[in-house]
């Protein structure tokens, strides 16, 4: 839920980056926060395991400039992609005004990515979101690997309400910071909607 | 009870007040004020290298982390954490199931002292969050989204 405090001048939106474990949720905020103006952001943190698995999540403060006087700040996080840390999934959506979901373009996660779609579903409405409404952006990534689904087809498996979506090889910035500023926008857009 | 989502001068200012007495009545190093999706709302104390946004969002997902667990063991929240460290501790209270006050000290306080301040302290800001809440519920509030056009959204991402 964005957070506006007008006495200090500043716009505060959430954007999580969800998706099924190891599709790259991790590495976008890595190559934006190693890409980013050490002005505009804060330090990147990540809460992993030992073998550097998101265990809860990964948070970077990012400012995105200023719009009528007013700073724009977004809260990047990611969830964890496994299956078994769906409580913690849960708790990240919280208060979420956008969403990311990074598919891995890999044939042999196909279904994961199918399943990861049907987990944000749910439990975007256990918070009380709907992901026919919510700012959503759909990111293929790894498309530099071979054995990989064409665009189509992950597109119509993934991509039902035809939001923007973008091709991405995330470990080298392809496509990263094209997520970034879409899910942005349409932040914006939808805050401007919604409080006008 | 939901977060704040807007946040208006005179209430700010209120809000700052009543933490920096908290700090200078509990001998604390730093207290800060987060609401439950982990924004900062107000700071006070030494607050100089210390990473308010991070801390920020550690405490509202250690917050979260401790509800999940609460609502497994059907209990409503956990609102007081107690976190003692070698030389800093810090007690995180739940206000109003609204937002969350932490206080960071060290051995020129005690923990007798922080909660008994907190106490008192978390009435008040409750009673300011309600009304904050209202206030941005009132019909026809004017926010800066209100001007906001969809050029200014474009012009925020040409670079």
């Amino acid at each position: 839920m964005s957070f506006i405090n007008i006495a200090s001048r500043e716009i505060n939106c959430k954007i999580v980056y969800y998706g099924p474990g190891l599709c790259g949720k991790t590495t976008n905020l890595q190559y934006i926060y190693g890409h980013t103006n050490p002005d505009a952001k804060g330090k990147m943190i990540s809460l992993a395991t030992e073998t550097d698995r998101t265990l809860f999540f990964d948070f970077l403060p990012l400012s995105l400039g200023e719009i009528r006087g007013f700073k724009t700040r977004f809260h990047l996080y990611t969830v964890p992609g496994q299956v078994f840390y769906n409580a913690s999934r849960k708790l990240i959506l919280k208060g979420v005004d956008g969403v990311v979901f990074v598919a891995d373009s890999q044939i042999d996660r196909l279904e994961a990515n199918i399943e990861s779609v049907e987990n944000l579903k749910e439990n975007l409405n256990d918070q009380g979101y709907d992901l026919e409404r919510i700012p959503y952006i759909v990111q293929y990534n790894k498309r530099d690997l071979t054995h990989i689904a064409t665009v189509q087809e992950l597109r119509e498996l993934l991509n039902h309400r035809s939001v923007p979506d973008f091709e991405a090889v995330a470990t080298m910035g392809i496509g990263v910071f094209e997520t970034l500023k879409a899910i942005a926008k349409l932040v914006f857009l939808e805050l401007k909607r919604t409080h006008s | 009870m939901s977060a704040p989502q807007l946040m208006f001068e005179e209430e700010f200012e209120e809000i700052q007040r009543v933490c920096d007495r908290l700090h200078n009545e509990s001998n604390s190093k730093v207290v800060f004020i987060v609401d439950k999706n982990g924004q900062p709302i107000a700071a006070s104390g030494e607050l100089e290298d210390l990473d308010i946004t991070s801390l920020a969002t550690l405490t509202a997902g250690n917050i979260a982390a401790t509800g999940g667990m609460a609502s497994l063991l059907a209990e409503k929240e956990f609102s007081t954490q107690f976190h003692e460290g070698e030389s800093s501790n810090i007690h995180i209270q739940i206000v109003g199931q609204r937002v969350i006050l932490v206080v960071i000290f060290d051995q020129r306080s005690s923990l007798g002292l922080v909660r008994l301040r907190v106490r008192k302290t978390s009435e008040e800001l409750s009673a300011i969050f309600d009304r904050l809440i209202a206030k941005a519920a009132t019909p026809g509030i004017s926010t800066p989204l209100d001007e906001i056009t969809d050029e200014d959204i474009e012009n925020l991402f040409n670079d």
